[in-house]
């Protein structure tokens, strides 16, 4: 399942850029080589699709889940088509993207891995950008408050929520194990939208990481 | 009770508009023949169309509209015999979705039509008599290498866009596989790539209905100066019922009475929903043709792309150049979703670089010519995405 609604719900107040470009899609964006094929698989109103091509000159396509998102990308000149990552990547041939990204998409699919296994397949490269449930405010939620945690960029009450399959960037690394995916690039943003140091440990990340944005790429 | 469905135009003038069309018109002498599918030469025959706006002078700007099986070239101008507005004026015009400022657009009536282009009500040089059932079998390949001649007569190597609904939207598919290095977008909306079972019945319940009429005579009804006007309507209230929707007829007509306060016991139009699709009827014989009706809906039967690339549809598809912007409407049940998604599917498969967009709406398979404020919103920035990467200039 993509976005249900316009924007990406997981980032309902994120920290924007100089520019007013999100930073977490601008991360993403710095990641992606001039000029590629890139598929974007629940692009809601088509923000990256957009920050792509007139930053980095891709040639974009989008799939959105909500009519809503797609007949807006489309009225914006986006090629963005109507489907579902869960059962819609399936259609797509090998290789046919140089990047596949799931930005903010992951967490709300049925079938995590499978959509990752799709996405290396599609793509030469997978970006992926996701809420870390690692993060110790989210912790201390759970810990201290007893209940589902909600923050910011995570508004929606459990029963409501449309992120259904939530990871820390610890179980995301384990994933990436799982499917054989080979981990080019890490970035944690903190709370503030700034990159965490680099040569951290990966404990460190997940502990005050609350987002992460993986460049990944199939393990030959 | 019968319905009236009156007398209206006098075959005659329906005959004239046939071979003298109120329209530009391109004739193609002997020595142009049109080879259709069915192994025939077509010779000679014309070619009736309407443009709006300009040419540019690098010629980039041109946009066919593909109309549908009972449309015509008059897409936003007066009509000739009905009198009424055209048939897209709300999306082709100044400052429209299809902005007749900026783009030129063409629309030409389909070969087998009944509005100027060669069809069967069309005068038979070789018998000095209109067509009738003489007239060879057309397929929508046959359709879109006439339309690809007048381009060639016009001057325009390949179209900025492409646009049309339901058989409109076959002739741009058909298009975009024949000839995908002269369509630079193409706009199919509530389309197919071939006609389903449930479409093909429904048109045989249609030509049924025209040749059980008396007046038909085998097609010979100018000659023998008589009109299936009432085969021919009866074949158009079916097929309307089709265009709509039960949620939209619901709306519109419910149960209530036309003119009357209670049933009348009798078979007259009591209902409204009979009274319009009565009217239906009958404006459509003032300017339609019987045998234009068999031919055309015959065409859309044997369409199916995936059949001329040994099934495989991407390959109809394959590595093609144009922009694609597939869309669909919730509530057609004639050319559902479904079929749209086999088209993206295939586009897809193939590489394509394609948009597609599902409209809500209750107005069924009709939606793509009324009043839809969305599909207007995605022709027009789909068109705005596809003239920026033209380089056309506002």
């Amino acid at each position: 399942m993509l976005t249900r609604i316009k924007h990406d719900l997981t980032m309902a107040e994120a920290v924007r850029g100089p520019g007013g470009a999100r930073v977490d899609l601008l991360v993403v964006a710095e990641m992606v080589a001039p000029g590629a094929k890139v598929l974007d698989v629940g692009c809601g109103d088509g923000e990256l699709l957009r920050l792509l091509a007139e930053t980095r000159g891709v040639d974009g396509r989008g799939i959105e889940l909500s009519r809503e998102g797609v007949n807006e990308c489309v009225a914006k000149g986006l090629a963005v088509i109507q489907g579902d990552a869960d059962t819609d990547l399936s259609d797509y041939p090998n290789d046919a993207f140089d990047y596949v990204i799931l930005s903010q998409t992951l967490q709300a699919t049925r079938h995590p891995r499978i959509v990752i296994e799709h996405m290396l397949r599609i793509g030469r490269h997978g970006i992926v950008s996701f809420p870390n449930f690692g993060h110790w405010g989210i912790r201390l939620q759970l810990l201290l408050g007893g209940h589902m945690p909600r923050t910011d960029n995570l508004p929606y009450a459990w029963w409501e929520s449309p992120n259904i399959h939530f990871c820390t960037i610890k179980d995301f690394r384990q994933l990436c194990g799982v499917v054989g995916a080979r981990m080019e690039k890490a970035v944690a943003l903190n709370a503030w939208g700034g990159a965490l140091r680099f040569n951290a440990p990966w404990w460190f990340w997940n502990l005050l990481g609350e987002q992460a944005v993986f460049l990944l790429s199939r393990r030959s | 009770m019968k319905a009236d469905f009156g007398t209206a135009l006098d075959p005659a003038d329906r005959a004239r508009e046939a071979d003298r069309p109120r329209s530009l018109l391109t004739r193609f002498s002997p020595d142009q023949p049109l080879r259709l599918d069915a192994g025939i030469d077509l010779s000679p025959f014309q070619i009736a169309y309407q443009t709006y706006g300009t040419l540019n002078p690098e010629r980039s700007n041109a946009v066919l509209i593909c109309h549908a099986l009972t449309g015509d070239q008059h897409v936003a101008n007066l009509h000739p015999v009905t009198q009424k507005p055209g048939w897209w004026e709300t999306m082709v015009g100044p400052g429209r979705a299809i902005d007749t400022e900026r783009y030129f657009v063409i629309c030409p009536n389909v070969l087998g039509g009944c509005m100027g282009t060669t069809g069967p009500a069309s005068t038979n040089p070789s018998t000095g008599m209109p067509w009738g059932l003489d007239f060879p079998v057309l397929t929508i390949r046959d359709i879109v290498r006439a339309q690809a001649m007048l381009l060639d007569h016009l001057g325009i190597e390949s179209v900025f866009s492409m646009a049309g609904g339901s058989m409109g939207g076959m002739q741009v598919l058909q298009w975009c596989a024949s000839y995908p290095q002269r369509v630079f977008s193409a706009l199919p909306i509530a389309t197919s790539t071939r006609h389903s079972a449930q479409n093909i019945a429904f048109h045989e319940v249609g030509r049924q209905a025209v040749m059980a009429d008396p007046e038909w005579r085998q097609g010979r009804y100018f000659a023998e100066g008589t009109n299936p006007r009432r085969g021919l309507a009866v074949a158009r209230m079916g097929n309307h019922i089709t265009y709509l929707s039960d949620a939209a007829l619901h709306r519109k007509f419910g149960r209530r009475f036309q003119d009357r306060e209670n049933p009348t016991f009798s078979f007259d139009a009591d209902f409204q929903v009979e009274s319009y699709l009565r009217h239906q009827g009958s404006s459509f014989v003032e300017r339609f043709d019987a045998n234009s009706y068999l031919y055309l809906t015959r065409a859309m039967d044997y369409f199916d792309l995936a059949a001329d690339c040994d099934g495989v549809l991407a390959n109809a598809f394959k590595d093609t150049p144009t922009r694609f912007c597939v869309i669909s409407f919730t509530s057609d049940w004639l050319f559902p979703t479904s079929d749209s998604r086999a088209i993206v599917h295939a586009l897809n498969a193939g590489g394509a670089r394609v948009s597609f967009a599902e409209i809500v709406t209750d107005k069924g398979h009709d939606a793509f010519l009324l009043e839809e404020p969305e599909l207007f919103a995605i022709v027009r920035g789909f068109l705005e995405g596809a003239a920026k990467a033209r380089g056309l200039s506002r």
